[in-house]
């Protein structure tokens, strides 16, 4: 008994390095092409497949963690540098009570454990940053996120950036605001206005990802996406995998000599 | 710079606003055609407010047919005017139409003339067509009124920039506190603020392109984007009501 235990064990670990290797395959030919630096997430979707699942409340998020977890090793291993998610906009503050504090539940516990020795961040060696109006959070929830981007300030291979309490047009009024106390002589240019801004930590995304199905931007990135490329699968977020990728890293690739040209063109 | 032209069209009282614009009154046409087709069953209520079109393609149109450049961007100038009395039939209230940006500037010179030259004709031709209608008024019960909003050289980032400006100038002469600059006190600043429905409810962008190449910005918060492959030049009625079908399928949740 014992023995069928440990050999289909051993199967099961045989089969998941094939599927590994066979992906980084995959990888390497995709590489082939251009991959973008950085990819913007809209995590849409958690409620609705909860929903779908008849799964309870709060457990469309936990999924929607997990989804998280794997569409990061995914970017990271084929060579993605920044990714930027949207945990939770200044607007969620408006939902239910029970929920927001759940909502926040799940994020201070995920956050702690982001920072564990085991996690993907120390793995792949991720810089943790918060985007965002952060007095807005409550302190527990502040001070982790504090903690974590501390701890992490040292890795330099990729960098997560998880944008909480932030809305674009929160972070643009905050950029003015600190612009106009940096130039006191009345004169604005548009590197005061980039310098200030909370994203200012990394380049612009080259492509801006909304699951379900949504095509609109909800108040994410308005600055740094006017260029980037959109995309709305009809994929809840917690569906999302390796095939959504390979195909969006495609078209990427096919409409890329576009975004060159007009980048030459700008600068 | 940043700089946009608005004409009003349609019947009724003169809405009040800041800057300068062109009011004209025009004629009410015979009574709309169907608000819908059976293909695409459309609510008045639910209409956009204020839509916002990038017309893109031109170009791409005149040489998909082998005609000058000149050509596309008069095919272009037609899809615009039926868009125009399509929006006024529907009751869409704002117009706002994306004609040339900034970026814009480094096509061929000659292209740049061109369309210059035909912006120039067309907006004379249109000016002179409204201004003799205006002798002609008639009240009907359903006052449809459209505000149009060409924008000529205007990106987004550069009318947020200018907005920052204008608020530093404003903190430098002690009109206003550093820490009174929040959102509200932001958008104030902006080129869209000559209209009571600055944000556009429903974006559509022609010929395929998925993004949104630096036409407004800040008053995209909310907008519900529309894409379609179909070139400017033939974006019609048919198109047209079915961006506003989707639109008005969608549950919009402005942000919560």
């Amino acid at each position: 008994m014992e023995r069928n235990t440990n050999s289909s064990n051993i199967i099961v670990r045989l089969f998941g390095s094939w599927v590994s290797y066979m992906r980084k395959c995959l990888f390497q030919v995709l590489s082939v092409g251009p991959v973008p630096s950085h990819l913007a997430f809209i995590l849409d979707g958690n409620r609705r497949y909860a929903r779908k699942w008849g799964l309870g409340e709060g457990m469309g998020h936990r999924a929607g963690f997990l989804s998280l977890m794997t569409l990061m090793k995914y970017c990271y291993e084929l060579g993605v540098k920044y990714i930027t998610v949207y945990a939770f906009s200044i607007d969620n503050f408006k939902r239910k009570p029970d929920e927001v504090q759940g909502v926040m539940d799940l994020m201070l516990e995920k956050i702690e454990g982001l920072v564990k020795e085991e996690s993907i961040v120390n793995q792949y060696g991720v810089r943790v940053e918060f985007v965002g109006n952060l007095k807005l959070l409550s302190e527990p929830v502040r001070n982790a996120a504090e903690k974590a981007m501390r701890i992490t300030a040292h890795n330099n291979r990729a960098i997560l950036l998880i944008a909480v309490a932030y809305t674009s047009t929160d972070e643009i009024a905050h950029a003015a605001h600190q612009s106009c106390l940096d130039r006191k002589e009345g004169v604005i240019r548009l590197s005061d206005v980039e310098r200030h801004m909370y994203m200012g930590v990394a380049p612009d995304p080259e492509i801006l990802v909304r699951t379900s199905g949504e095509t609109r931007l909800s108040n994410f990135l308005l600055w740094q996406t006017s260029s980037s490329l959109l995309s709305s699968p009809k994929a809840l977020w917690p569906e999302m995998g390796l095939r959504h990728l390979v195909w969006l890293v495609l078209n990427f690739q096919r409409v890329q000599p576009y975004l060159d040209t007009t980048k030459k063109k700008l600068l | 710079m940043v700089s946009s032209l608005q004409i009003r069209v349609g019947l009724g009282l003169p809405e009040p606003h800041r800057s300068s614009s062109v009011d004209l009154i025009k004629q009410v046409p015979p009574p709309p055609r169907a608000l819908s087709s059976a293909k695409h069953p459309l609510l008045r209520e639910s209409m956009p407010r204020h839509v916002a079109v990038i017309m893109d393609g031109n170009r791409r149109w005149a040489r998909m047919r082998g005609l000058p450049v000149g050509s596309g961007y008069e095919a272009g100038l037609g899809a615009l005017r039926r868009m125009v009395e399509l929006s006024s039939n529907l009751g869409i209230r704002v117009l706002t139409v994306f004609a040339f940006s900034s970026d814009n500037w480094f096509r061929p010179k000659v292209e740049v003339d061109v369309l210059m030259a035909l912006f120039d004709r067309g907006l004379r031709e249109e000016l002179q067509n409204l201004a003799l209608l205006a002798n002609a008024i008639e009240t009907t019960k359903k006052n449809s009124k459209l505000h149009l909003i060409i924008a000529v050289n205007y990106s987004g980032r550069s009318d947020v920039v200018q907005a920052c400006q204008k608020l530093a100038v404003k903190v430098k002469d002690g009109v206003i506190e550093p820490g009174a600059i929040d959102e509200v006190a932001f958008e104030r600043e902006l080129g869209t603020n000559c209209t009571d429905f600055p944000h556009p409810d429903l974006l559509i962008r022609t010929s395929g392109e998925l993004r949104v190449s630096n036409f407004l910005l800040w008053q995209l918060a909310h907008t519900e984007l529309y894409f379609t492959e179909s070139l400017w030049p033939d974006f019609g009625e048919d198109e047209f009501l079915q961006a506003l079908s989707s639109f008005q399928e969608r549950q919009r949740r402005f942000g919560c």
